[in-house]
């Protein structure tokens, strides 16, 4: 089996999902090339072939551009899986590679069971396997599912490709992330809001849980979408990354998207009406409650401690 | 200007889930209904985009049984001129490209300058469908859209990348463009909007004569994912919880010392 791994590059840097695309290959013992639009200066650690396409000749992320020179190796290669990354590059451009390719294209990949790629469904609630009926397939994977147990090392033997097309789509420029307010990735303990406080005046009870416990508190990303609480206490991958002593999730479900931002917790409580909820997963503690009377009775006891 | 904004219906996430009798899919028995939630900052966009326009007609398109056209009405009450239900008792079982060949077949005489959909749905959750109509009709496409502007036949867009960053992206229609949740607020229908729908058109016609793609992929089998969280399941009364919750915060984290 051969696999052609994408890797990300953006805005001068390698990103942090490179390194599980090459513990995937690992993982199904396929035989892998490497292509990257980026720059020689930085180059992943990988022993294997890399296609390198000049990032500062290409520009930023550019859909057909991309897509023509990944093209171009697998033409070369002839792969029977191009993998990506399941992130904002990963998820825009597999689908474009695969209709091209006329290979079945799978997102979110979370494991591999008898040659067949595993996915979620429903918010993680349910699984299943996938059966692939074309010779060639593409993958997205989901980030933090393939790690490896140690740092890739190795230098990549270099080919280099042109471009050879431009796109529709013109890039601008980048926008950053909003600086200043609270930095949750300081905090030690923190109380999160989710969806399920309801409505914006139950914020309050959760803050002053956060107070109690002497701690800050966070959100998930509806309740930040909703403007009840600013965007700099989002937790999640397109929030903040926190890694507190504590951290209580109140009424948050446990999208993969919110898990990302807070799995490094050292100690997890979730509350949640609903038993089920993807959250168990990572909690060390489940309460299955109603957050709007279980929050303020906890509130007054720790206060009265 | 002529829009089109492509919806599914979803299960709400708090259900209950149980897999079908083939291990194939959830049984859709016993589930509550409602828009996939990316697909309603979808429909606002395309609202306000036709509000912008004045002279525009916006269709909402819907693949699925005839459930779904409850959805499609919440759809016509937030502002859509019409309806297209693509009836496909079967839907739930199609791959995102026959989904994506589906809505393609439809559009591809329509001349719509601007397609919306939801970035992805909450419960198949692929993400493709929208990249692969605009691949299908050599359209561009962009994903991810948290900001949306048109102006002068330009389409002006920020993308949503990982930890909060942006991308400014501009292209020309005719454009799919992808939804990611807080591209705007979406609206809720009102009473009379709700009653003026009642009248608005809403057609269903076979999605299979559409259908003009093999599927390349398939379920091969559904099921519940084993529980691997070793964490301790509270239940009981509240006075009772907050006893024993205060009690394992004191013995396992230092927080209340
Ligand atoms: C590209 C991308 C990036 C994303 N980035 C982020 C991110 O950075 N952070 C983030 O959080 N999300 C992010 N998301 C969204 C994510 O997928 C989920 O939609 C979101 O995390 C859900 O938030 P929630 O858990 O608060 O809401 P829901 O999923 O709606 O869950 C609400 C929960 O509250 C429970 N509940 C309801 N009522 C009560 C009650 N009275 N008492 C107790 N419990 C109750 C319910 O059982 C349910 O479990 C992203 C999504 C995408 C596609």
């Amino acid at each position: 089996m051969k696999a052609l791994l994408i890797a990300e590059y953006r805005d001068g840097k390698l990103l942090g999902g490179n390194n599980e695309l090459m513990a995937f290959a690992e993982k199904i013992g396929a035989e892998s090339t490497m292509f990257l639009v980026g720059n020689e200066s930085a180059l992943p650690a990988y022993s294997g072939k890399l296609y390198l396409a000049d990032g500062n000749e290409c520009g930023e992320y550019n859909p057909s551009v991309h897509k023509d020179l990944i093209l171009k190796v697998v033409e070369k290669e002839q792969p029977e899986l191009v993998v990506f990354s399941h992130s904002s590059y990963g998820w825009d451009l597999a689908p474009r590679v695969a209709y091209a390719m006329q290979a079945a294209q799978v997102s979110e990949v979370v494991d591999v069971v008898d040659s067949m790629p595993v996915v979620p469904v429903c918010n993680a609630k349910l699984r299943r396997n996938v059966k692939v009926t074309t010779a060639k397939a593409v993958y997205t994977l989901q980030a933090g599912a393939f790690s490896a147990a140690e740092e890739p090392t190795g230098t990549p033997e270099v080919e280099k490709l042109n471009k050879d097309s431009e796109g529709k789509i013109v890039f601008e420029g980048y926008e950053e992330a909003e600086k200043g307010g609270v930095d949750l990735s300081k905090s030690e303990v923190i109380v999160s809001a989710g969806r399920g406080v309801g409505k914006p005046e139950n914020i309050e009870m959760v803050a002053a849980l956060a107070e109690a416990l002497k701690g800050d508190y966070g959100a998930s990303r509806p309740v930040v979408d909703a403007e009840w609480v600013e965007h700099n206490r989002q937790v999640g991958t397109t929030g903040q990354t926190v890694s507190p002593k504590l951290y209580v999730a109140c009424g948050v479900s446990g999208a993969i998207q919110h898990l990302a931002g807070m799995k490094k917790s050292e100690f997890v409580v979730a509350i949640n009406t609903d038993k089920d909820a993807p959250i168990g997963e990572v909690a060390d503690v489940l309460v299955v409650a109603d957050l709007k009377q279980f929050v303020p009775a906890l509130t007054e006891k720790v206060k009265s401690l | 200007m002529k829009i089109l904004v492509c919806i599914k219906q979803v299960p709400d996430m708090e259900s209950k889930f149980k897999v079908n009798s083939e291990n194939t899919w959830y049984d859709s028995g016993d589930l509550a209904w409602r828009m996939n939630e990316y697909d309603e900052y979808a429909v606002e966009q395309a609202v306000q985009l036709k509000e912008q326009q004045g002279d525009a007609d916006l269709t909402v398109l819907c693949i699925g049984p005839d459930r779904v056209k409850e959805t499609m009405k919440k759809a016509l009450a937030m502002g859509c001129d019409r309806g297209a239900h693509l009836q496909d008792d079967e839907s739930h079982k199609r791959e995102p490209l026959e989904i994506a060949s589906i809505i393609a077949e439809y559009a591809r005489d329509k001349e719509f300058d601007v397609v919306f959909t939801g970035m992805q749905s909450q419960d198949r959750g692929s993400g493709q469908v929208g990249v692969l109509l605009g691949e299908i009709l050599d359209m561009s496409c962009v994903t991810t859209v948290i900001e949306f502007g048109f102006e002068a036949g330009e389409i002006k867009v920020k993308r949503e990348l990982e930890g909060g960053v942006k991308a400014k992206v501009k292209t020309t229609t005719p454009a799919v463009l992808t939804c990611q949740l807080g591209l705007n607020t979406p609206r809720y229908p009102t009473l009379p909007n709700i009653m003026k729908a009642k009248k608005k058109e809403l057609l269903s016609s076979p999605a299979a004569d559409l259908l003009k793609v093999d599927s390349r992929q398939n379920t091969q089998t559904m099921y519940f994912p084993e529980k691997k969280g070793v964490g301790l399941v509270l239940e009981g009364e509240i006075a009772d919880l907050t006893d024993e919750l205060i009690k394992i915060l004191k013995e396992k984290t230092g927080v209340l010392a």
